[in-house]
């Protein structure tokens, strides 16, 4: 962190223990309050949203079967969007003037699948070196980059994920060599010149953090810390700390103004992760990790949103659902490392069965193109096991659990009224194996259809290669 | 468990399972592609499959399982895995699957590195697959060494068939090994291949043990059982281009029996592959330009090379999900023919690319890979279609012998169906 000024390294338990706005509060002011320059806000979104929704037509698939996303099932039912929002959802709706008719028999509708971790972009394909944009693997603290700057909208990834996904929303995540890997951003699955356009507007930031094996590999392998697990500890709590007196002189002075305290870049992160702005997401495997991290929040007064791949998390299923802390997992990956050893297939449906929020996720260019079939085997494995879990219930993690996760399900990841028409016609039931998208719309434009190569996205890097992006 | 344990009990006592079974009236999936076939009678004796299919008698004392409503099938066979050969991938003290180090580089013999206790093996076969083509990686050479094929059987037997190919790098990452270039990897093949011919011609005169020999004695000896056809040499190419290259070799080595492996942009030479009559174990469902030699990455890729005459079965390669994985690539292959203008596989294709398709790739279509008379009886009964996600074994048998349908996951899994600790800890919790 080279631009930390500040001297005051550790914060005694008491000063942690008072509110975090205390220090905001006017009691403390000096009586020359009155000749201090009033404060100026650093920009808090310095590379807004340029996305646009696309032009649609209204649209009414009817006669399908439809998941709603909040865990309701209504078969032979409709669908109703226009103006890019959903209009309605019920068993029977009458198409207005002008709108296209899409007869669904024997399809399904679902909302898009909102992938809450994902390196698109940020380590695109082709795979090669240069493109090795996720992990700014140079020191264990980079809570200054932010994913977005290293997000590559010429993906070919972006494309295939809608196309066989269903795909409609995604979270980058910086990847997970370091404890904090900097910001995250949402991103709609929609194609565009720029970053700036594909950023889903008005979703707060997410902070990437790791801990076990990677960050004290990575590391410990240049000879520095962390090189432990008791190390990756050590490093995220000396920075939690002096974030905490970051965020003090930075709350103190935009209530007070005077002089401005030295901007740091990465503490900016954790100051809006302690104001409950920024959400935590955190790569973490093993149980035991994952319950030592839920008390460091709680010893810096931050929350952790969700943990990331979680392998474990059925272990402490109750300990989660008391922390309000989400699991996002993999159906049945295991074995590809020690900390992934415990990994089973019904991970998900134990967090289910206990009450906690649990979701699926990606982290992979290939498996994001199949979650639905992803959460078809949780729930072959919950079944099998004695857990019953309706396949609605079971569509709340492909697009619900994580757009709350993200803080955007007031604008999507359900088919509610006024929600944003991220929707997905299945040719059949999702979660069989037999069974693709067949169109997808985003904000209710058509973006994707299985019947007219017209709506096939081709990123620029395939244009004119010998595939065309899957097209030919 | 009890079962599980009588079960056990009567496999130890039994080896070779003399035991005559007949399983009647499930959907049997004969693995040769085939359509599935409903009402079907599969019979096994003294470990092998009698016969398979509808009208089959059941043979007098036989111990008849009655499979209605459920499917019969081949088991799968996982294709390109380092199944056995390590615990978990990231853990370099006990990974097996490459030599970095090694002087030899051609006579690695991954059948010694088996270990038919690994945990994964347990697992997988709770998921349907009965054998691996277990395969070494390239580390320090485009020649990674000899694969074995093995079975999952919860035995100490693992290993089926030793030393059973050899296996190359030829592509990007074979010129990587080879200094930096394809050229590279090129001169490095023929140079290796020559001097086995030198071995061949002269063993006395032959260096092969001082410091600088680019190739040993002992692989010079694999070498030669590759130049000779008594194993498969199987080529791991990505691009057109490279794969051009590889059928061109017989032209200097013709008894070489090719495989090529992975072939991402083998849709684009499928006639030239076909003419040639080259297996390919592809991978399955690759349609990301992943590197520059993917760049006309498909899904597609199996269906048109299929379409072309080109033999091919599927690759499990890397599955982070295990190499049960295999069912759903198949499955997808079989969603795809629905989308138009993508190629895919009808079912029973699909079915044989994950079975009979990787064993007759490797030469041993008679003995492993489906449920015709005379192979090897791992069969496996589904509760449903073995490439729907929804469906999982629920019995198995692997050379005629009935297997536990227990692993340390389905103990992992009922410690913690509810994950709050009683009367004593978790660590007390167990069958």
């Amino acid at each position: 962190m080279n631009s930390i000024r500040t001297r005051r390294v550790l914060l005694s338990a008491a000063l942690l223990a008072l509110p975090l706005s205390a220090c905001a509060t006017a009691k403390d002011k000096p009586a020359t309050t009155a000749k201090k320059a009033p404060p100026v806000r650093y920009a808090r979104n310095p590379y807004p949203s340029t996305y646009r929704a696309y032009p649609g037509t209204p649209t009414l698939v009817r006669n399908v079967t439809v998941f709603d996303g909040e865990g309701g099932r209504i078969d032979g039912g409709a669908v109703l969007f226009a103006d890019g929002k959903v209009v309605a959802v019920g068993q029977t709706l009458d198409a207005p003037a002008g709108a296209t008719v899409i007869d669904g028999q024997g399809k399904y509708v679902t909302p898009g699948v909102v992938d809450i971790h994902s390196h698109l972009g940020d380590y695109p394909t082709p795979s090669v070196q240069a493109h090795s944009d996720g992990n700014e693997a140079t020191a264990p603290i980079t809570a200054d980059v932010w994913a977005e700057h290293s997000v590559w909208p010429q993906d070919p990834g972006f494309g295939r994920a809608l196309a066989n996904g269903g795909v409609t929303t995604l979270q980058i995540l910086p990847g997970s060599a370091n404890l904090m890997g900097g910001r995250s951003v949402v991103l709609k699955n929609v194609y565009a010149r720029t970053m700036q356009a594909m950023k889903f507007p008005g979703a707060p930031y997410g902070l990437k953090m790791a801990c076990g094996e990677n960050p004290k590999r990575v590391y410990g392998s240049k000879n520095r810390e962390p090189s432990t697990r008791m190390g990756n500890v050590a490093v995220d709590r000396q920075t939690w700390a002096k974030a905490v007196a970051y965020k003090r002189k930075w709350d103190k002075y935009e209530a007070e103004g005077g002089d401005a305290p030295d901007r740091d870049i990465g503490m900016d992160t954790l100051r809006g992760v302690l104001s409950g702005e920024i959400m935590v997401q955190n790569h973490c495997y093993r149980a035991d990790e994952m319950a030592i991290v839920l008390d460091m929040a709680k010893e810096f007064g931050y929350h952790v949103t969700a943990f990331h791949h979680a392998v474990e998390a059925y272990k402490i299923a109750d300990l989660l659902k008391s922390s309000g802390t989400c699991a996002a997992v993999w159906a049945d990956w295991y074995g590809f490392k020690m900390e992934s050893y415990d990994g089973i297939g019904e991970n998900l449906a134990i967090l289910e069965n206990a009450g906690a929020c649990a979701m699926i996720h990606s982290d992979d260019e290939n498996g994001i193109q199949r979650l639905n079939q992803e959460v078809a085997k949780v729930l072959s494995s919950a079944r099998h096991s004695g857990i019953q879990i309706s396949d609605a219930a079971a569509w709340k993690w492909l697009s619900l659990a994580p757009a709350k996760a993200l803080g955007i399900d007031a604008q999507t990841g359900s088919l509610k009224p006024g929600k944003m028409a991220d929707v997905v016609l299945w040719n059949g039931n999702p979660f069989s194996v037999y069974t693709r998208p067949e169109k997808v719309w985003v904000d209710g434009a058509l973006l994707y259809d299985a019947n007219d190569p017209k709506r096939r996205p081709v990123s620029d890097f395939e244009l004119g290669q010998p595939g065309s992006g899957d097209v030919k | 468990m009890k079962r599980a344990l009588l079960l056990l009990a009567t496999m130890l006592a039994t080896p070779a399972a003399a035991q005559t079974v007949a399983i009647t009236g499930g959907t049997v999936a004969i693995g040769d592609g085939s359509a599935p076939i409903e009402g079907g009678t599969v019979v096994i004796a003294n470990g092998r499959i009698v016969a398979a299919g509808r009208g089959v008698a059941v043979p007098a004392g036989a111990q008849v399982i009655d499979a209605a409503g459920k499917w019969v099938s081949a088991g799968v066979v996982s294709a390109l895995t380092d199944l056995s050969l390590v615990d978990a991938d990231g853990v370099q003290e006990s990974n097996d699957a490459g030599a970095r180090n090694s002087p030899f580089k051609a006579a690695i013999d991954v059948s010694l590195a088996v270990n038919p206790a690994a945990v994964k093996i347990a697992n997988e076969r709770l998921f349907g697959v009965t054998r691996a083509i277990v395969t070494p990686s390239a580390e320090s050479s485009i020649f990674a060494g000899q694969g074995a094929i093995i079975d999952l059987g919860a035995d100490p037997d693992a290993v089926t068939r030793p030393r059973a190919f050899q296996f190359v790098e030829l592509g990007e990452g074979g010129g990587k090994l080879a200094g930096g270039s394809r050229p590279a990897a090129y001169a490095l093949l023929r140079d290796a291949f020559a001097q086995a011919q030198d071995f061949r011609r002269n063993p006395a005169a032959f260096d092969g043990r001082s410091r600088d020999a680019l190739v040993t004695r002992a692989d010079a000896e694999a070498l030669l059982r590759v130049l000779d056809g008594q194993v498969p040499l199987l080529v791991h190419v990505e691009r057109a281009a490279d794969i051009r290259n590889v059928l061109a070799l017989p032209r200097d080595y013709p008894k070489l029996k090719l495989v090529l492996v992975g072939v991402t942009e083998g849709w684009l030479v499928a006639r030239e592959i076909a003419a040639a009559k080259v297996p390919v174990i592809a991978a399955a469902l690759a349609d990301l330009p992943a590197q520059f030699e993917n760049l006309a990455a498909t899904e597609s890729n199996v269906g048109r090379l299929r379409a072309a005459g080109v033999p091919v079965a599927l690759a499990s390669t890397g599955a982070s999900g295990g190499d049960h994985v295999l069912r759903q690539f198949a499955g997808n292959l079989v969603a795809i023919a629905r989308i138009p203008g993508a190629t895919g596989l009808d079912w029973g294709q699909a079915f044989a690319s994950i079975t009979s398709g990787p064993a007759e790739a490797i030469g041993m279509g008679g003995e492993i890979g489906s449920l015709r008379a005379g192979r090897r009886a791992d069969v496996v009964i589904w509760d449903g279609d073995p490439l729907e996600l929804s469906s999982v074994p629920v019995a198995t048998w692997i050379d005629g012998v009935s297997q536990p349908m227990r692993s340390r996951q389905t103990e992992l899994r009922d410690r913690y169906l509810t994950p709050t600790e009683g009367a004593l800890p978790k660590a007390y919790e167990r069958r």
